[in-house]
């Protein structure tokens, strides 16, 4: 059986806005995806230059060298929009924060043993200063981006790479009593120790790259590709017999957020290669340049962590970007 | 030193820790190079470590926070469209002041959303980087918990349906779009003195305030539920707002008369913008809330006159000309109104004159000056109308250089004479509305020449074509239906039919 509760019906006179519906084909009702992203950016008759380019407009495609005839050719496969975007993230907050809870309670940490302890604190802890460059990267990407839809996705992952440089920073605070010690350590790490220059040269010069979907691609397909299954994959691995449990739980996040930027990551990248061959071949380039570097780059701590099975985990690693690659239309 | 500390980190150091403690100095590449932006226009910074979070939000407990509301201002607009929420406001002209809003305002938290990414890379400190891409992405829900609640209004009245594309082209709207087109293309201090001080801090009352009680007292629940829903964000900002300020006047005396400047120019420029909601709140309210002139003496007389007061001892002044604006207060909406009463067949919205009654509730608001100047002109329009001559205006007007607004505003103390200003660059001739916008434009004439001016533009023949009509459908109008007076519109008329039906049922 169905109620039915009679409602007073007046029939709307369209659907959603014209500039929504010429994309979508007339009378049709439009998501809130589609309304709060397609078209919203201005893209002409703008009234000044930047005063501090005045090479380049407001909005400019010229930023990049990646053509595309549309820039909402992509679309978030994940339908992000603010809203939609922190529900989600908070749900994975949520279950983070009973991690953390749980690990507090049963004194979890405590199982580690003291090396592995110590390797976490190596491995880990300065980890939080390349999410936090991730961050100024996306947020340059987001910057420079043309048209919402990728400048959205990348504003969104610059404010997790926020998020996460905070979650690594507080398994920190349990570690060190909340004190910040460990912090402070890592961070003598992160600027002095061998096993992270490579890893800050290599954001640092990032920093300074200009095109901005270069930088997208240097960030979130080959530098993190390397990371997240690195890191919270066979890092994880390597201290499950020795109490690691714990740090297990509290990836969590950063698994789950690493799916989810494949997502929308591989998506983006496949859209762009199936725009030209032009675009394929640039893109080409940029992943064979910055994938070594970051497989390069991650070799030291590698081998601190794996030993002898650094080699054949990184190579691995570096075959499944280019898999990656490969299925989005970019040949390596 | 790290070793000296035994003690666990209280609340404001443990914040700091998740926020700047990520941060570092960059070795292998010069910092100048990593953030080139944030030294050229002359604001000396010594120490940023010196900043004071205005508030201390960690991206899970805004996650936390921000989705909360989200989830609850989704359920009101999902029940305002199911039972056609629209049928509830007070009278259909209402919706003109949402369109206003939806093409003109909207985009501009857009453009904010953008500024705010680019600055929330380009500063050296991380304090400030950190909040402002948290304002970043603010104004990016702003921008679209807008377009969500007023999606509802476009499938019922005209005018709504091209908002980002209007905002491109029409000619009123360039007044908002080159407000935010300037503060974007100035160095990353002068943004955050344009939006996060002059018009977050000062003026945001004065925008926002109003609008959001115009739809509590006209029953448009959609938009006072986002009103509310956005209240804390915009509360965060304007403490960003403040912040910003007085680091910069604190870090040295060299910052001063940059800081003074920047808020005379924003000020001035703001108060320009600000004419479109003076008369919104005059004239588009079937409900009034208050008058334009009362929310001036309230938000900008008072409540601007006690923060001037307090950055008085940073050897700031209140902004020059803010003698002007306030006179201003008592002619700007009848004014304005006036002029798109001359054009409403170029406008994306109605006009009307006003009921006998809403003309005396303005001659009891202005006594000294709408009895005398403004309530003769609008019954003698009334009458032209009545007798079938309905006067529009067919040449274009010219516009100011700087604010883009229709060359009709007078002196204050003379209001039958046109206020005039005219500057030499290069060898041409530019004009503008006023002392303050005239001042805007002698000191950066190489950016103001730039300016793309509607009028120019059409004469030009860059808008469609020679005749007003290829104009309006350049801009994407539906002629007779988003254009014109409201008496006659469809909007009246499908409005009267719900009205009836409702009654009837």
């Amino acid at each position: 059986m169905s109620l039915e509760i009679k409602i007073n019906v007046i029939k709307p006179r369209r659907q959603t806005f014209a500039h929504v519906a010429k994309r979508l084909g007339e009378d049709k009702p439009a998501t809130r995806y589609q309304e709060g992203t397609w078209d919203m950016q201005p893209t002409t008759n703008f009234h000044y230059r930047p005063i501090w380019d005045s090479k380049r407009e407001i909005f400019d495609t010229g930023l990049t060298i990646i053509k595309m005839e549309d820039w909402y050719t992509f679309n978030d496969p994940r339908q992000f929009y603010y809203g939609t975007y922190t529900l989600a993230r908070h749900k994975m907050m949520e279950a983070e924060d009973s991690h953390f809870k749980v690990i507090d309670k049963n004194k979890m940490m405590d199982l580690m043993t003291p090396e592995w302890l110590q390797k976490v604190k190596e491995y880990l802890l300065p980890l939080r200063h390349f999410e936090w460059g991730a961050n100024m990267n996306n947020c340059d990407s987001a910057d420079k981006a043309y048209g919402v839809a990728v400048n959205q996705v990348m504003l969104f992952s610059a404010m997790d790479r926020l998020g996460m440089a905070q979650i690594i920073s507080r398994i920190g605070l349990q570690l060190d009593d909340s004190t910040g010690k460990s912090l402070d350590q890592a961070k003598i790490d992160w600027m002095e120790s061998d096993l992270w220059q490579g890893v800050r040269k290599m954001l640092e010069d990032s920093f300074v790259v200009e095109d901005w979907f270069e930088l997208l691609v240097a960030q979130n397909l080959c530098m993190d590709g390397v990371v997240f299954p690195l890191f919270y994959q066979h890092f994880e691995d390597a201290g499950r017999d020795q109490g690691g449990v714990a740090i297990a739980m509290l990836n969590e996040f950063m698994q789950d957020w690493g799916k989810d930027e494949k997502r929308w990551l591989d998506h983006l990248l496949k859209v762009t290669a199936a725009e030209s061959p032009e675009n394929a071949i640039i893109m080409s380039k940029w992943v064979s340049h910055w994938m070594d570097r970051a497989v390069n780059a991650f070799t030291p701590i590698a081998h601190h962590i794996l030993g002898d099975e650094a080699p054949n985990i990184l190579q691995s690693i570096r075959n499944d970007i280019i898999k990656r690659a490969n299925k989005s239309g970019i040949e390596i | 030193m790290a070793e000296k500390r035994k003690k666990k980190l209280g609340i404001k150091q443990r914040y700091s820790m998740l926020t700047r403690g990520l941060s570092w100095e960059t070795t292998y590449q010069d910092m100048d190079k990593v953030f080139p932006y944030d030294k050229f226009e002359g604001i000396h910074i010594h120490d940023w470590e010196a900043w004071e979070d205005p508030f201390r939000l960690t991206m899970d407990a805004y996650w936390k926070f921000q989705s909360e509301k989200e989830k609850k201002l989704y359920a009101v607009i999902d029940s305002f469209a199911q039972n056609n929420g629209h049928l509830g406001i007070t009278d259909a002209r209402y919706v003109n002041a949402i369109k206003l809003f939806l093409t003109g305002i909207s985009p501009a938290e857009y453009q904010a959303a953008r500024g705010f990414t680019h600055v929330g890379r380009q500063f050296r400190g991380v304090g400030p980087r950190v909040a402002c891409q948290m304002q970043a992405i603010d104004e990016l829900r702003h921008a679209q918990t807008q377009i969500h609640s007023m999606s509802h209004y476009n499938k019922y009245f005209d005018g709504l349906h091209s908002g980002p594309y209007m905002h491109d082209r029409v000619w009123y709207l360039s007044v908002p779009k080159s407000f935010f087109d300037d503060a974007r293309t100035a160095g990353p201090f002068e943004f955050l003195t344009s939006i996060s001080f002059a018009f977050e801090y000062v003026l945001t009352n004065l925008l926002f305030v109003p609008f959001m009680s115009g739809a509590a007292f006209n029953g448009d629940m959609a938009t006072v539920t986002f009103g509310f829903s956005a209240q804390s964000d915009e509360a965060r900002h304007m403490t960003l707002g403040l912040a910003v300020i007085k680091f910069m006047l604190e870090q040295d005396e060299r910052n001063i008369p940059i800081v003074q400047r920047w808020m005379d120019k924003w000020f001035w420029r703001g108060t320009r913008l600000l004419t479109l909601v003076a008369m919104m709140m005059d004239y588009m309210l079937p409900k009034r809330v208050m008058s334009w002139r009362e929310a001036w003496d309230i938000y900008f007389t008072e409540a601007g006159g006690a923060l001037f007061k307090d950055l008085e001892r940073y050897g700031i002044r209140p902004p020059k000309y803010a003698d002007i604006a306030t006179k201003e207060a008592e002619h700007l909406s009848h004014q304005a109104w006036h002029i798109f009463y001359n054009y409403t067949h170029a406008a994306a919205f109605h006009t009307w004159v006003p009921e006998k009654e809403e003309l005396d509730w303005l001659s009891e608001k202005y006594p000294n000056t709408f009895d005398k100047y403004y309530r003769p002109r609008l019954e003698y329009l009334d009458k032209e109308e009545k007798a079938g001559r309905r006067f529009y205006n067919d040449t274009l007007p010219m516009l100011c250089q700087v604010c883009q607004i229709p060359m009709g505003y007078t002196e204050m103390d003379d209001p039958t004479t046109i206020s005039f200003q005219s500057s030499e660059y290069k060898g041409d001739k530019y004009h503008t509305c006023s002392l303050g916008c005239k001042d805007i434009f002698d000191y950066e004439p190489e950016k103001y020449v730039q300016a793309w001016l509607p009028v120019h533009q059409i004469y030009q023949g860059n808008c469609g074509g020679p005749e007003i009509e290829d104009v309006l459908k350049w801009y994407n109008f539906n002629l007779g239906a988003d254009n014109l007076d409201y008496s006659g519109s469809p909007d009246q008329k499908l409005w009267n039919e719900w009205q009836a039906h409702r009654k009837k049922a």
